[in-house]
C-alpha cells in the first residue's frame, strides 16, 4: 500500500483526504425530505447551494434527487468528485442511479479542459451520450480555446450531435446541416433516423424539411467517407508493401549475389523479432522504469547483430557446401527454419510481446476520418531508409563494387583479387541482419511468436519471384504492387481470398514477364 | 542408377521387387491373421494399418519422385493434389454416413453446425463411391493440367516454379480452412462408417484396404517405371540434366513436364483417395506447406530419381515420425529439419544411394543428379 502510495500525485492524495475529512466532519447526514422546504436559503451563494445539493442528492423523492442532480451538474466542478463518489459507495440504487449521470457529466466537463489531448477528446465524444443540453455550453467554450484540431473538431461534433436532440426543430435543422458540413461519420446513424421519421404517414412539414436536409448531409458525408476509406486502404498498402520491402530486399540480395533461396529467412526475422524481446526483459530486469523506452533502440543493434551472426553460422555450416545448387539450398534452409521455429517454440514458449515505448504509440488524426497510427508510420519510414541503406551500400562503396562483381561473375572477379568466399560470407550475414531489423520493426505491429516469419515469407518469396532475381528497383516495385494489392482486395473479398488472387495475379503475371519485372538480360538471363 | 534410369532394370532390382511385393502382399497380413495375440510374431491390426497408410504415402512419393527425381522440376504443392483426391473420398465418405451421424440428420454434421440447410450442389456426384473414385483422380489430374499448363508454358522453372507451388499450398491450405467452402473448415471431414457397404471399423474391412493399397502402390510402381523406361521417359532426363540443349533438339520440354506433372497429381490423388478410409479423417492440416515440403523429403531421403527410393523413403521417415513422435514429440520438428539439412548437404542421393555405394563400391552419383541442372550447364 505504501509503495503504491507514492505512485499517485500528492494533490489526487489530498483530494482524497479532503473528502473524506469533510464527510468526516459533517454533521451525520440530514435527510433532505426531513429538512423544511424553506430552510434551502435563496440568496445563498453557489457554495452553499452545492452542499444544499449535496444534501438532496440522497433524498428519498426522486423530484428532490433530480432537481439536486440538476444544480450539481450547472454549478459543480470536478472538485465535487470524490465526495459524489464517497456519497455513491454507501447508497442506495435509486440514488446511485441519480448520482452517476451527475459524475459521469462533471468528470467530463472537467476533462475537457485536461492537458492530455486524448483525454479532452474522449471527455467530448463522451459527452454526446449524456444528451444534457449544459454540455453543449461546456463543449463550444472548451472547442473555442482548443489547440488541437481534431480534438476541437471532436468538440464541435458532439456539441451538434447534442443538438440533434433538441425540441426546437429550428435547432435541429441546423444541426444536421453543421454535421454534414463537418462530415461527422457519427453522425449518420440519427440523421437516418430523421429521414425514416419523415417517410412515416403523417410526418409534418417540419419533419420533411428536416428529413431533406438530413438526407443531404448523408450523402455529404458518405462521399467524404468514400475518400477517406480509399486514403486509409492506399495507406495500409504501403504499410504492408514496406513490410514485405525489408523482408525481401535480404532474400533478394542473396539469390541475386549468391544463387541462395534462403527459406530460413523468415526466421532469422524472428530471431530479430525475439532479440528485441529479450532486450526489453533486460531492461525490465535492470533498468530503471523512467528508461524502460530506450530498450526499443538499443534493441535495433542487438536485433542486427544476433540475425546477421545466425546468419553467418548458416552460411559457414550449411550453405557453403550448396552453392550453385538452387534447389538444395531451399530445402536445406527449410530445414534450418524447422530447427530455429521449433527452438523459439521451445525456449520462449508461444506466445510473446514487446510493449511499444511511449513514442510509437497512437496516432495522427490527418483528417476527418483518416487515422495513422506511428508505428505504421515508422515502418514506412524504415523501409526507406533500408533502401536508401542498401543502395549506397551496393552501388556508392567498395564492399558494394565487390559484391555487385561476384554477382555479375564469379570467376572473373576472383581472377580479379576479390575474396569471393568473404564477400558472399559478409553480404549472407548482412542480409540476415536486415532481416533481424525487420523482425525488430514487426514487434511494433504484432506479437512475437514463434510463426512470426511463415506469416510474410510466402508472400516475401512472390514479392521476389515478381520483382526479378537481384534487381533492387524490382524488389521495390514488386513489393509495392503485392502489398498494396492485397489491401485493395481485402475489403472486398475477405483476407484469404485475397491471398488467392494474388496467387492467381502473379501466375498470370508470370505469363506476361516470365523473369519477373526487370529481367537480368544477357548471358546471365537463363542462368 | 544411370542403368537403371535407361530403362532395362537390372536383375537384381526386379528380384528385389519381388521380394518386396511378397513381404507386402503376404507376409504382413499373414503375421497380422496366424500367429497368436500374444505370439511376438503378430502384427497387430493398428500396425497393420498404420502400415496402409505409409504405403498411401509412397504413392505420393512416387508421383514427386517421377517430376523431381526424373525431371528436375521440384513441386513443393504435392499436398494439395493429395487433399484434393482426400476431400473427394471424404464427402462420399461422410455423405455415407447418412442418418448414423450425431445430429441424426442426411446432412454432414458440420453442415447442421454451421447452418447449411441444403446439400450444396458441388456434393451431389459424391453420392455415389464411383463419383467419389472419378473424383479422387480427376479433380487433382484437371487442376494439374490448368496449373501446369499456365507454369510451364511461360517457362517457369527451378525455384521460381517451387516456389509458385509453394504459394498454392499455402491458397489451397487457406480456402480449405474457410466455412464457407462448404468442406468442413478446420475440423475437416471425419467420424465415416462405411465403405460400399463395409464397415470401416472392422478389421477384415482395414485389411481389404491395406491390400488394395500394396496393389495400387505397385500398379503405381509400375506405371512410372514404364514412363520412366519410355523414350519420354529419356526425354524427362534430358530435361532435368540440360533443358535447353533439349530444346535445341527440337523437344517442346514443356509438354513433357506438363505430362508428368500431370501424372504426379494423379498418383497423388490416388494416394489421397486410399488415406481416407485407412486413417478415418481428413483436414486442411494434411494440405499446406509442410505436409507438402514433407513428401519432399521422404524422396530426398530415399533416394531421388529412383523410383524404390521413394517408396522407401516415404514408409522410413514415418516410421521413424510415427516411433519418435511417441516417445519425443517436441523433438521431431528438428529431427524433420535435421533430416533436410544432413540429407541435402552430405547424402544426396539418399539411403538407396547408400546401399548402392556400400554393395557396388562404386560411387553411383551421376554428374546429371543435381536438381535444377546447374552441374551439367
Amino acid at each position: 500500500m505504501l509503495t503504491g502510495l507514492d505512485r499517485v500525485p500528492s494533490t489526487v492524495i489530498a483530494v482524497v483526504l479532503g473528502a473524506v475529512l469533510s464527510i468526516g466532519l459533517s454533521a451525520p447526514p440530514v435527510r433532505a425530505a426531513e429538512q423544511p422546504e424553506s430552510s434551502a436559503p435563496t440568496t445563498a451563494s453557489a457554495v452553499s447551494a452545492l452542499d444544499q445539493a449535496l444534501r438532496d442528492i440522497t433524498s428519498e423523492e426522486a423530484a428532490i434527487r433530480s432537481a439536486a442532480a440538476a444544480v450539481l451538474i450547472e454549478q459543480g466542478d470536478a472538485r465535487l468528485l470524490p465526495t459524489l463518489d464517497a456519497i455513491r459507495a454507501e447508497a442506495d440504487r435509486a440514488v446511485r442511479q441519480t448520482i452517476k449521470p451527475v459524475i459521469d457529466l462533471l468528470k467530463n466537463h472537467a476533462n475537457l479542459t485536461s492537458d492530455q489531448s486524448d483525454t479532452r477528446r474522449s471527455a467530448a465524444a463522451d459527452l454526446v451520450g449524456t444528451g444534457r443540453p449544459e454540455a453543449i455550453t461546456w463543449l463550444e467554450e472548451a472547442a473555442a480555446k482548443e489547440p488541437v484540431w481534431w480534438v476541437k473538431y471532436t468538440m464541435d461534433e458532439s456539441a451538434q450531435l447534442i443538438r440533434l436532440r433538441a425540441d426546437d426543430p429550428a435547432v435541429r435543422l441546423v444541426a444536421v446541416k453543421k454535421l454534414g458540413e463537418l462530415r461527422s461519420q457519427n453522425s449518420v446513424s440519427a440523421l437516418k433516423e430523421f429521414v425514416e421519421a419523415a417517410a412515416q404517414s403523417g410526418a409534418t412539414e417540419e419533419q420533411r424539411a428536416l428529413a431533406d436536409a438530413a438526407q443531404a448531409a448523408i450523402s455529404q458525408i458518405d462521399a467524404w467517407g468514400w475518400w477517406a476509406s480509399s486514403l486509409e486502404t492506399l495507406f495500409r498498402g504501403i504499410s504492408l508493401s514496406s513490410i514485405l520491402l525489408i523482408m525481401s530486399l535480404g532474400l533478394a540480395i542473396v539469390f541475386g549475389l549468391m544463387g541462395v533461396i534462403n527459406m530460413a529467412h523468415g526466421e532469422l526475422m524472428m530471431v530479430g523479432a525475439y532479440a528485441t524481446f529479450v532486450t526489453q526483459q533486460a531492461f525490465v530486469a535492470w533498468v530503471s522504469p523512467e528508461h524502460f523506452d530506450w530498450y526499443f533502440p538499443v534493441a535495433l543493434p542487438v536485433a542486427f547483430l544476433a540475425a546477421a551472426l545466425f546468419g553467418w553460422v548458416l552460411e559457414a555450416t550449411v550453405i557453403r557446401f550448396l552453392y550453385g545448387r538452387l534447389l538444395e539450398t531451399l530445402l536445406a534452409t527449410w530445414g534450418v527454419s524447422l530447427i530455429l521455429m521449433q527452438a523459439a517454440r521451445v525456449y520462449f514458449g508461444d506466445l510473446t510481446a514487446v510493449i511499444a515505448p511511449q513514442a510509437l504509440r497512437g496516432g495522427v488524426q490527418v483528417m476527418v476520418g483518416v487515422y495513422l497510427p506511428f508505428n505504421r508510420i515508422f515502418i514506412i519510414l524504415l523501409s526507406i531508409v533500408c533502401v536508401l541503406g542498401i543502395y549506397f551500400l551496393l552501388f556508392r562503396s567498395n564492399l558494394g563494387v565487390r559484391v555487385r562483381a561476384v554477382t555479375q561473375n564469379r570467376n572473373m572477379s576472383a581472377c580479379l583479387g576479390i575474396p569471393t568466399r568473404k564477400v558472399d560470407s559478409y553480404t549472407f550475414a548482412f542480409a540476415s541482419g536486415l532481416a533481424g531489423i525487420a523482425g525488430w520493426a514487426l514487434t511494433m505491429v504484432g506479437n512475437v511468436d514463434p510463426g512470426l516469419g511463415q506469416n510474410y515469407i510466402v508472400d516475401a518469396f512472390m514479392v521476389v519471384v515478381t520483382g526479378g532475381v537481384g534487381k533492387l528497383a524490382g524488389t521495390i516495385w514488386a513489393s509495392l504492387g503485392i502489398g498494396g494489392l492485397n489491401k485493395l482486395i481485402e475489403p472486398v473479398s475477405g483476407a484469404v481470398y485475397g491471398k488467392v488472387f494474388i496467387l492467381v495475379g502473379v501466375i498470370l503475371f508470370l505469363q506476361w514477364r516470365p523473369q519477373g519485372l526487370f529481367a537480368a538480360k544477357g548471358r546471365n538471363a537463363d542462368a | 542408377m544411370p542403368e537403371h534410369a535407361h530403362g532395362r532394370p537390372d536383375s537384381r532390382e526386379t528380384v528385389s521387387l519381388y521380394v518386396v511385393g511378397l513381404f507386402l502382399l503376404v507376409v504382413l497380413p499373414g503375421l497380422n491373421l496366424l500367429p497368436a495375440e500374444d505370439s511376438w510374431l503378430h502384427l497387430s491390426d493398428f500396425r497393420l494399418n498404420q502400415f496402409g497408410k505409409f504405403l498411401a504415402f509412397a504413392i505420393l512419393a512416387l508421383g514427386l519422385d517421377l517430376i523431381w527425381g526424373y525431371c528436375g522440376v521440384l513441386s513443393m504443392g504435392q499436398g494439395v493434389f493429395f487433399g484434393f483426391g482426400a476431400y473427394c473420398m471424404g464427402m462420399y465418405l461422410t455423405l455415407q454416413i447418412g442418418t448414423e451421424s450425431v445430429y441424426g440428420s442426411e446432412l454432414p454434421d458440420f453442415m447442421v453446425w454451421t447452418q447449411v440447410k441444403e446439400l450444396p450442389l458441388f456434393w451431389y456426384p459424391f453420392k455415389s463411391f464411383f463419383g467419389g473414385f472419378l473424383g479422387a483422380i480427376l479433380v487433382p489430374v484437371l487442376f494439374a493440367t490448368l496449373f501446369g499448363f499456365l507454369a510451364f508454358r511461360s517457362r517457369i522453372k527451378g525455384v521460381y516454379f517451387a516456389i509458385i507451388t509453394q504459394a498454392l499450398a499455402f491458397a489451397a491450405w487457406l480456402v480449405f480452412n474457410r466455412n464457407e467452402t462448404r468442406l468442413g473448415g478446420t475440423n475437416g471431414l471425419t467420424d465415416f462408417k462405411q465403405l460400399l457397404g463395409y464397415r470401416l471399423s472392422d478389421p477384415s474391412t482395414q485389411r481389404a484396404l491395406y491390400l488394395i493399397t500394396v496393389l495400387a502402390l505397385i500398379a503405381a510402381y509400375l506405371l512410372c517405371r514404364w514412363i520412366v523406361a519410355s523414350r519420354a521417359g529419356k526425354v524427362l532426363i534430358a530435361i532435368r540434366d540440360s533443358e535447353s540443349r533439349v530444346t535445341f533438339s527440337g523437344y517442346t520440354p514443356w509438354m513433357f513436364k506438363l505430362f508428368v506433372f500431370v501424372v504426379a497429381a494423379g498418383l497423388a490423388g490416388l494416394a489421397g483417395m486410399l488415406y481416407v478410409p485407412q486413417v478415418g479423417i481428413i483436414t486442411p492440416a494434411q494440405i499446406g506447406v509442410l505436409p507438402s515440403l514433407e513428401v519432399v523429403i521422404w524422396v530426398a531421403v530415399g533416394g531421388r530419381g529412383t523410383l524404390i527410393g521413394a517408396i522407401l523413403g516415404a514408409v522410413a521417415v514415418n516410421y521413424g515420425r510415427s516411433v519418435l513422435t511417441n516417445y519425443f514429440p517436441e523433438a521431431w520438428p528438428f529431427i524433420l529439419g535435421g533430416l533436410f539439412v544432413v540429407v541435402v548437404t552430405m547424402f544426396p542421393d539418399g539411403l538407396l544411394g547408400m546401399i548402392r555405394k556400400v554393395t557396388d563400391r562404386k560411387p553411383p552419383s551421376a554428374p546429371g543428379l543435381q536438381a535444377d541442372g546447374r552441374t551439367a550447364a
